[in-house]
């Protein structure tokens, strides 16, 4: 019956009515779905423009131009309370990128490490290894951030009695205060030395691999470019006789003056941002060995590899591509999870744009500003390791 | 079928329903069956939560009046603790009917946010604290200094003005919570905590050693602090309002929660008119005639509420200075009921 039934409908056109297509029925619901989704995003839309008209909220971007008239406690660009509120949110802003770059740069290795010791031989090892990610990525993220933060704050003297380091460098509940470096002509050439080093890093390890490709031959191209990215501005500095001097910090009343400092508040986020999604990262990484077939270690242990050869140059390439995907995720997570920043008072996007928000009542327009830059801030980091993730999958050879 | 037809039809009603919510204030809390209001955190004195949860303050006594005003019943109020910086927000958006949560009249907050200020319950203005042990005795030795506040409020505005006209330099560190400014404060983050006196007077107690600080005498601003509803409710815009002032006109008349009862009997018929025993007062607010009877009764009047949630009886001993009557040479003034 049924066969009959199927054969009928394929050549000849559909005895079915039309009510009981699946393929049309289908795409009535489809059709159905999508207009009322469109409709209740249009509803809500106007009745939230209407309200606001009718409360006198949202009128535009004018406030950006006036003065701020708030201090900021850390700020990578020069900024004062007379700054305007569009520097404020830049300073914000690049406070937010710094606490990020830092934060994944340093839970990466950290979640290497301890990714790669949990499975260590070593007994000792791969239990310490175990119990720091059962630890910490049981803990609320929020929790840990006031944990190190008050921590730090309550072992740390006040100013009067900071720890001195010697050369200018002291620590106290304020923060870590150290020289700055004031910049003269000729400074200049310190800065493009530092490039020419870097780029010359780079191309050397390019042409490196392509040696050792053709001919076999290795060369030490990390150690070589470190060399050039670091000795070239020493050398240029020395060459132009040295062309700084330093802001020394020195105690006066209340606080330090002078000299730069690494805000208390910083250092906490940093460190609790890191140590937990380093907690997630070292899961992904051994998830991502064991990932590797068994087989490849054995070949390898066949031809006299190392240990350490063996992890580095033929187990963590094959893994990287397990592990990617799930990293990318724990990335975009640390960089979200910076906004907690403002429950211990560093000054990131959020926070600052939080007080803008409260003195201007522009509401609408700083928090569709917030969306946008972290919707871009996330999917530029996604198409960045998306990009990489397809790039060491060619590389298979 | 069923599957996808539940909540595209949930969804139709939701869209449709958002467009009907806060026409009239009053009539959504008689169908609720109590008054929603937005308090603090935690603020001693103001609003503040004991270890059953009860709230009481003279922050808090404004919404209590208002239930009894409505309700006759100062139980009828339902809490919802607010940060500085989600208070408006949580008012705009109907969350609560009624804000009253140490909250400054600022023109700004006046006519940008859509909001209406319905009086001023407590005259304050913003101060400093420091350790004794620093040693200083006026905010001008304060250059340097590490300052702790919240965000999201009047202060920071205020300090960085203050600092910038005496050229001082600041360090202004703000945090979202004021439970995070005292525990830095305390921990020694911040060489001065600025805020409201009044918060000052209350967050002291809450430090490892209140004795250890000290308020210093600046008052650096003007601080009006007041109860806030939402434009566009008139009527209720003017029971909140007058709430505040039945508890300071019967402070002047002499009623309070003891003599209500005999108050009644009075021949004076301006207090005759207060208790609902002659006029129809009440029913203009669209209440009862014993509207503010009942706040009395159950709340008591200004001198009441004062004594008993921040007086000099209490551990925040702050005297009545600015908040006396107007009679009594200080800023409590309510327009006559009449
Ligand atoms: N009156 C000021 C400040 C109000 C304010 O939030 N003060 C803080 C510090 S005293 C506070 O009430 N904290 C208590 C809390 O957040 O629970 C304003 O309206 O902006």
């Amino acid at each position: 019956m049924a066969a009959q039934e199927h054969m009928a409908s394929a050549d000849g056109p559909p005895k079915v009515s039309l009510f009981n297509d699946p393929k049309i029925r289908g795409l009535f619901y489809q059709v159905l779905l999508i207009v009322t989704v469109v409709w209740i995003g249009y509803s809500i839309t106007m009745n939230a423009a209407t309200n606001l008209a009718k409360q006198g909220l949202a009128n535009g971007w004018k406030f950006l131009g006036e003065s701020a008239g708030f201090p900021v406690t850390q700020s990578l660009i020069e900024y004062s309370a007379a700054s305007s509120y569009q520097e404020a949110l830049v300073v914000g802003f690049l406070n937010t990128v710094l606490v990020g770059v830092f934060g994944i740069f340093i839970a990466t290795i950290v979640g290497f490490t301890v990714g790669i010791a949990r499975l260590s031989k070593n007994w000792v090892v791969a239990k310490m290894a175990t119990v720091y990610v059962e630890i910490l990525r049981n803990i609320p993220l929020l929790l840990q951030i006031f944990f190190w933060y008050f921590a730090v704050l309550r072992a740390l003297p006040s100013p009067k009695n900071s720890i001195e380091f010697g050369a200018g460098v002291f620590m106290n509940n304020r923060g870590l205060i150290m020289p700055k470096p004031i910049w003269e002509d000729g400074a200049g050439m310190i800065g493009i030395a530092a490039i020419i080093g870097f780029i010359f890093a780079i191309g050397f390890s390019i042409w490196a691999k392509k040696q050792q490709a053709e001919t076999g031959k290795q060369y030490p191209s990390f150690s070589i470019g470190v060399l050039a990215f670091i000795g070239l501005p020493i050398l240029a500095a020395a060459a132009t006789n040295f062309p700084f001097t330093f802001d020394m910090p020195a105690l006066k009343g209340f606080n330090f003056k002078g000299g730069m400092k690494v805000v208390p508040e910083f250092v906490a986020l940093l460190f609790a941002l890191s140590i937990y999604t380093a907690s997630f990262i070292a899961e992904i990484v051994r998830a991502g060995i064991l990932a590797v077939d068994h087989g490849q270690t054995e070949a390898a242990n066949a031809l006299g590899l190392q240990r350490g050869p063996i992890l580095r140059l033929i187990i963590i390439p094959q893994a990287m591509r397990v592990i990617i995907p799930p990293l990318t995720s724990q990335y975009l997570n640390l960089f979200k999870n910076s906004t907690l920043a403002v429950a211990i008072a560093y000054p990131d996007l959020v926070s600052v744009g939080g007080t803008i928000l409260n003195q201007t009542g522009q509401a609408i327009e700083i928090i569709g500003l917030w969306m946008a830059i972290y919707l871009t801030v996330s999917i530029l980091t996604s198409m960045f390791m998306n990009w990489y993730n397809s790039h060491i999958a060619m590389s298979e050879r | 079928m069923k599957r996808v037809v539940l909540p595209v039809v949930v969804g139709a009603m939701l869209g449709m329903t958002a467009t009907a919510a806060n026409a009239d204030t009053l009539d959504d809390i008689k169908a609720k069956g109590h008054v929603q209001c937005g308090v603090s955190q935690g603020l001693p004195g103001f609003s503040n939560p004991d270890s059953s949860g009860n709230w009481t303050g003279l922050d808090v006594d404004v919404c209590r009046g208002v239930a009894a005003a409505v309700f006759g019943d100062p139980e009828a109020v339902k809490f919802s603790p607010l940060s500085a910086k989600e208070r408006f927000t949580a008012l705009s958006s109907g969350e609560v009917d009624i804000l009253s949560r140490n909250t400054t009249w600022t023109m700004g907050r006046d006519t940008a946010l859509g909001l209406n200020f319905a009086g001023v319950n407590y005259y304050d203005g913003q101060g400093f604290m420091v350790r004794k042990s620093l040693g200083v005795s006026s905010a001008l030795e304060l250059s340097g200094a590490s300052v702790c506040t919240n965000t999201g409020t009047t202060t920071e505005l205020n300090v960085s003005d203050y600092f910038r006209t005496n050229n001082m330099d600041l360090e202004l560190v703000q945090f979202e919570k004021a439970d995070e400014v005292v525990a830095a404060y305390d921990s020694g983050r911040c060489d001065v905590y600025t805020t409201d006196a009044s918060g000052l007077y209350a967050q002291r107690l809450k430090l490892e050693d209140a004795t250890k600080h000290v308020v210093l005498p600046e008052i650096i601003s003007k601080e009006p602090l007041g109860p806030v509803v939402r434009q566009g409710d008139d009527n209720w815009f003017n029971i909140v309002k007058w709430v505040h002032f039945a508890m300071v006109n019967a402070e002047e008349m002499g009623i309070t929660s003891a003599n209500v009862e005999e108050m009644k009997g009075s021949g004076n018929p301006a207090i005759r008119r207060f208790l609902g025993v002659e006029g129809s007062f009440g029913e203009k607010l669209g209440l009862n005639n014993d509207w503010a009877a009942n706040i009395i009764a159950s709340v008591g009047n200004y001198a009441e509420s004062f004594e008993r949630n921040v007086g000099p009886a209490t551990p925040l001993k702050i005297e009545r200075g600015v908040n006396a009557l107007w009679s009594a040479g200080g800023l409590q003034y309510a327009p006559p009921i009449r």
